[in-house]
């Protein structure tokens, strides 16, 4: 079997998850910019934090021989100071080219707050500007309705958004249809307790379609798991689903979304 | 199995919330709203669910009660709404 880890944040795991990951299948991972656990203080946190996920964290995966791509913003968790949102706005461009970076994420709303929804649409501004993809974060728990609508709302009020160059990511019940009956692409985060579960994000396949979803752990220095994705490979296969359908959602949907970016190759 | 111990745990849940005197927590109340969804014998339960303990408001908030979400939505006290 082979898959795409789509989001997992690496720079937090060990070698050792990197190598349980290959063995599992894992034949490139994607690490969208987010929040460290705590606010840093400067944009030159931010400068070294995106030096390590286009230069050290790369490097670090091609010793497991595994493409590492990498993803760049201020997450909404930091967009309530607006002066620091700017500075780190106004680096980004200087990352943008290179070798690794597919795009602007993941950015969105956190408490679907008044700032954050500013410095999404900023992020919006930039990303359209120099021909990005987006990926965006939705809210946890009960801010995850408000925040998605709100979301949907502003990328389809943005005449330059292209709803197919758009993942929205940790969709559940309430919100995978929204997103999906808009045109954009879904992602379904496997988290242990909250989000969705193997079990749960098989019946989303199942009744909302799997033709422009991901799946992905989302794994970061919190509780989850980041072989969340081929143990839900399993869940798939107990069912009944084909192994052409696990290889689609797993890996060739991914690859068609983010093959969106020339930058995104795999090698043989 | 898995579903069966699920359940036994929202029931040890809420039977260990009354005995510590937090029954009455604003989260707690939700999910005894939400487990009414369980037997109504109608479908899309998981998704009633969710949006049962979501936030029903529409405009962004002016101000940020925190980085943490709690679970379930409890009216605000003062308004912090957007206009």
């Amino acid at each position: 079997m082979r898959y795409i880890e789509p989001h997992g944040h690496m720079v937090s795991r060990t070698t050792d998850d990197y190598q349980a990951m290959v063995t599992a299948g894992c034949v490139a991972v994607c690490e969208p910019a987010f929040w460290a656990g705590f606010d840093r203080s400067s944009v030159d946190g931010f400068r070294d934090y995106f030096r390590q996920i286009t230069e050290y964290e790369p490097a670090r995966a091609a010793k497991f021989l595994l493409p590492h791509f990498a993803w760049l913003c201020i997450n909404p968790k930091e967009a309530e100071d607006l002066a620091l949102a700017a500075d780190v706005l106004a680096m980004i461009p200087e990352f943008l080219a290179k070798p690794n970076v597919l795009g602007i994420g993941e950015i969105g709303l956190n408490r679907n707050t008044r700032n954050e929804l500013k410095v999404f649409e900023q992020h919006v501004e930039l990303a359209v500007k120099y021909n990005q993809l987006i990926l965006v974060h939705t809210p946890h728990l009960e801010d995850k309705l408000k925040g998605t609508r709100l979301i949907v709302d502003l990328l389809r009020s943005h005449p330059g958004v292209k709803p197919e160059r758009v993942i929205i990511d940790h969709v559940e019940e309430h919100t995978v249809n929204l997103v999906l009956d808009r045109g954009f692409w879904a992602g379904i985060t496997l988290y242990p307790d909250s989000k969705s579960s193997p079990p749960r994000a098989v019946d989303m396949l199942e009744t909302s379609g799997h033709d422009r979803i991901w799946l992905n752990s989302a794994c970061d220095w919190g509780v989850s798991d980041p072989l969340a994705v081929p143990k839900t490979a399993f869940e798939m296969r107990r069912r009944g689903h084909s192994a052409s359908y696990v290889d689609q959602v797993l890996y060739q949907n991914p690859v068609r979304f983010l093959s969106q970016c020339p930058k995104f190759r795999l090698g043989d | 199995m898995p579903v069966r111990a699920k359940l036994i745990e929202v029931a040890a849940f809420l039977d260990r919330v009354e005995r510590y005197g937090a029954a009455g927590d604003f989260r707690c109340a939700a999910l005894r709203q939400a487990v009414k969804i369980l037997v109504d014998g109608k479908p899309a339960r998981a998704r009633r669910i969710l949006e049962q303990l979501s936030d029903p408001t529409v405009k962004p908030d002016l101000i940020t009660s925190g980085k943490v979400a709690l679970g379930a939505w409890q009216k605000p006290q003062s308004p912090k709404r957007a206009k």
